[in-house]
């Protein structure tokens, strides 16, 4: 749990595509790495060791200067029974927490429903992007979901400042009247001034922040900055999500100077944000939890890599305690899962560990089971 | 015209298609209300679109390889069809019969399901089980293909009758029993697929349905009370003459073109909200033996049907086709469209990749406080843009009343443009309020243009525009 009296905090970032965990945490002398990898393989010199079996791809300089810090555990070996190789299926699966049958609930909205049970907050949770991952929807329970921070909120398009506080004021007093009519218009009418509330609250609150930290780039790198900026704002906000861009890790072709931008991107973000957190003094209540939906396949195609199993996933935040945690998945042919590496570790169980070791939440109604934890926190 | 027929017609067409401009209301109204049904539902009646020129202009529409292009290319259907029911039934089909991209990952597989819906969607509802149940993204999505003679996969034989046929139950009796479900299962065996559909790891192929009589489970079945050697068609034959066949034809019917109904899985125990509607409707079912179209022509012709004005939430989809519609933009496959298309998906419905095979849930589980931003600034952002062409023609047609409005004028005008919407009467005095600010409304001045598109927006925001 965060100290200080303040409450805690939990950002994801989602690297959707399914992320090559082989060449993200680099088992550097394992020979079969390297016979399985004869085009798509990053030579042991360049990678960034760990120690004397793994290390980072070699874009991940920033996340390795944090991981030598001691705040960055790397969740080796993570998957989930079964596994299936669609991207919708599997990332559906990390959201519901339902293997097996097709779920409708999402783990961060149960976790806001018991955060937030009176719904008192609009801004409990935030998604930056647009449209809702289903990780955050569970009916009733309002997120504000934010395209572009800047312009965020109701009638944006119209520019003319004075129109569009008549057209705010005209909105607010027609939604209004509407709360006691019936119970299907009072729900609309209520989410409707809810969501203006909350952009309303969201915008005016984060507009005085300023940060030396230059963020570079679209997508990740904005709405990490977006996240650090909500988070400074103090109004409550407790779960934070973004995602990257529409399958950008799913690296069939091209992988290596793909894979060597995504990383380069994403490290960088990563570092700025908890730079940035630094910098304004609020990193102490923060945990960032990066995952992707499945791993890919160990044997390359010449070119890139398919969807496999067996991913890596990486917690990062002052109260981490940093580490390799899991166990890296054996590459020996007989221990694959046709052609892929094969699960040792339950997401459910990174999940419960967050959720009770610092959300301080009962997580067994939320991921629907008991699961290992990890020692991380 | 009568503005109480161009009301009417302005609510067929939003149920029956996806609304229409005001100059295609009047010629419709003018027409007639029964022969402008009678014309919706024999679609093929009507020219098809000119599908060398969308081709040409869209590569990605031809080899249907990625989810976003189709989902483009169903929108721009939607959207310039001459057969709007056409495209609204497969819609209403695919929300109930539903495949899902996840699992299908076959984009082109799956539109030519859409396509069956288009072709066969009215026509009879055994008829179409049988195309359902021969139809590759099926048999695949609810794996009908891992079902064998001694080993069933119960998936679609369970789907078949709950989500697709009968419901679980009704006037909370059982429909059928878990017996029933194995039974069902036992008699299509053997109904499968070869080029079995996942992308990976060979690539994209069209699957064919293939029935194997070798795989198939020959044996004697008892399926709802009948004893016999069933096959799969056997199975369809007994489900459509089934009471609850009728009834929940009849409630989905009800539930897409007249009135919100409660979800699905409460229909067991929920009454219909208007039982004679039902009775009618399933009355018509047995009388014109399964036949759908026969049904939609009683509802549409009904006094239920026509009283039954903004009744329900609108789709994500319907939202973003008929507001096209009616701003008269996407006329044609030009850059933009997938932009256009993607606002479906950030109101909450993926086309063509329901969340599972329930479909998605309607009414005002569209609402959130997310997908209602998106919904009122998607809508503003275009009735507010008088370069669009069908904006342009609203503002003109006001600007032909006279020289002045006055604020009530301005604001049922603009009402009336958007096909007769209704205001509760504290949002119409909101509203008439917000038009008194700006001082007389002169018709000729520069300004005009931006102040009716303000009222346009402030319309398109309300609780009531939400509504169909």
């Amino acid at each position: 749990m965060a100290s200080n009296g303040k409450k805690p905090v939990l950002v994801v970032l989602q690297l959707s595509g399914g992320n090559d965990a082989l060449n993200t945490l680099i088992p550097y002398s394992n020979p079969l790495y390297f016979d399985n990898r004869p085009s798509v393989r990053i030579p042991a010199d360049q990678v960034l060791p760990l120690n004397d079996s793994v290390g980072f791809h070699p874009a991940m300089g920033p996340i390795k200067e944090l991981y030598d810090a001691g705040r960055v555990a790397v969740i080796q070996g993570i998957g989930y029974p079964k596994p299936s190789r669609s991207h919708f299926r599997s990332m559906d699966i990390w959201h519901t927490c339902e293997p097996d049958k097709i779920g409708t609930e999402g783990w961060l909205g149960r976790t806001l429903r018991e955060l937030d049970p009176q719904k008192e907050n609009v801004l409990t949770g935030v998604n930056f992007g647009r449209g809702l991952p289903r990780a955050l929807a569970v009916a009733g329970v309002p997120v504000a979901s934010v395209g572009n921070l800047d312009s965020y909120g109701v009638l944006t398009g119209i520019e003319v400042e004075d129109q569009r506080t008549a057209a705010l004021e005209t909105f607010a007093r027609t939604y209004s009247p509407m709360l006691g009519k019936g119970p299907v218009v009072s729900y609309i009418a209520q989410t409707g001034l809810d969501a203006l509330k909350g952009a309303d609250i969201l915008t005016s609150a984060t507009a005085d922040y300023a940060t030396t930290v230059k963020y570079s780039g679209e997508d990740v790198p904005r709405y990490m900055k977006n996240i650090v900026q909500t988070h400074a704002a103090d109004l409550g906000t407790r779960v934070l999500y973004t995602t990257a861009p529409y399958n950008s890790f799913d690296t069939h072709a091209g992988e290596l100077a793909n894979h060597t931008r995504l990383w380069t991107q994403t490290s960088k973000a990563i570092a700025d944000f908890c730079t940035d957190l630094k910098e304004h003094n609020i990193s102490d209540n923060v945990v960032l939890l990066v995952f992707s939906e499945f791993g890919r396949r160990v044997h390359d195609n010449g070119s890139g890599t398919d969807h496999g199993s067996g991913g890596v996933a990486f917690v990062i935040g002052d109260k981490v305690k940093g580490g390799l945690y899991g166990e890296y998945p054996s590459l020996e042919a007989g221990k694959l899962l046709e052609g892929d590496l094969h699960f040792n570790n339950d997401f459910r169980g990174l999940y419960a560990t967050l959720l009770e070791k610092w959300m301080g939440l009962d997580s067994k109604p939320i991921v629907g089971g008991t699961f290992e934890q990890l020692d991380f926190l | 015209m009568a503005k109480e027929d161009i009301a009417l017609m302005a609510h067929l067409m939003r149920r029956a298609g996806f609304g229409a401009p005001y100059t295609e209301l009047e010629a419709r109204a003018a027409k007639g209300y029964e022969a402008t049904v009678q014309e919706l539902l024999h679609p093929e009646q009507q020219p098809g679109l000119d599908e060398d020129i969308m081709m040409r202009y869209k590569a990605e529409w031809v080899n249907k390889n990625a989810l976003e292009g189709q989902q483009e290319e169903w929108v721009f259907r939607m959207i310039n069809t001459k057969r709007p029911l056409e495209e609204k039934i497969a819609l209403f089909w695919h929300g109930i019969f539903c495949t899902g991209h996840a699992k299908c990952e076959n984009p082109r597989q799956q539109s030519l399901e859409i396509q069956m819906f288009r072709d066969h969607g009215m026509g009879r509802f055994d008829d179409l089980l049988m195309r359902l149940a021969t139809d590759p993204a099926m048999v695949f999505y609810l794996d009908n293909c891992m079902s064998h003679k001694g080993a069933i996969n119960e998936n679609w034989g369970r789907e078949l009758l709950e989500l697709f046929s009968l419901g679980v139950g009704k006037d909370g009796q059982l429909n059928y029993t878990e017996d029933d479900v194995k039974e069902a299962a036992r008699a299509f065996t053997g109904w499968t697929v070869v080029n079995a559909m996942p992308r990976y790891p060979y690539g994209r192929y069209l699957s064919k349905f293939v029935y194997d009589p070798k795989d198939h489970d020959d044996g004697p079945k008892t399926f709802l009370g009948e004893t016999g050697n069933w096959n799969g068609e056997d199975i369809i034959r007994i489900i459509t003459k089934q009471p609850a066949a009728a009834r929940f034809v009849a409630r989905h019917l009800y539930n897409f073109f007249v009135a919100d109904e409660p979800p699905v899985p409460a229909w067991q125990h929920t009454a219909p909200q208007n039982p004679e509607a039902i009775k009618q409707l399933e009355d018509v079912y047995f009388q014109s033996k399964y036949d759908i179209r026969a049904m939609l022509q009683l509802l549409f012709s009904a006094d239920f049907f026509k009283k039954a004005r903004f009744a329900r939430v609108k789709s994500p989809v319907e939202t973003v086709a008929s507001t096209m519609r009616q701003v008269g933009d996407m006329t044609f496959p030009k850059p933009g469209l997938n932009g256009v298309t993607l606002n479906i998906r950030y109101m909450g419905q993926d086309l063509f990749n329901p969340p599972t095979v329930e479909g998605w849930h309607t009414g005002k589980e569209w609402i959130d406080s997310g997908t209602l931003v998106e919904r009122i600034n998607f809508c503003a952002d275009n009735v507010g843009n008088v370069n669009h062409p069908g904006v342009r023609a609203m503002i003109e047609r006001l600007r032909s009343e006279g020289p002045t409005l006055t604020p009530e004028r301005l604001v049922d005008g603009c009402l009336e443009q958007l096909g007769h919407y209704e205001l509760a009467e504290e949002t119409r005095s909101e509203l008439v309020a917000l038009a008194r600010n700006g001082g007389a409304i002169q018709t000729s001045a520069a300004a005009f243009p931006p102040r009716a598109a303000q009222m346009l927006q402030s319309i398109v925001s309300t609780t009531e525009y939400l509504f169909a």
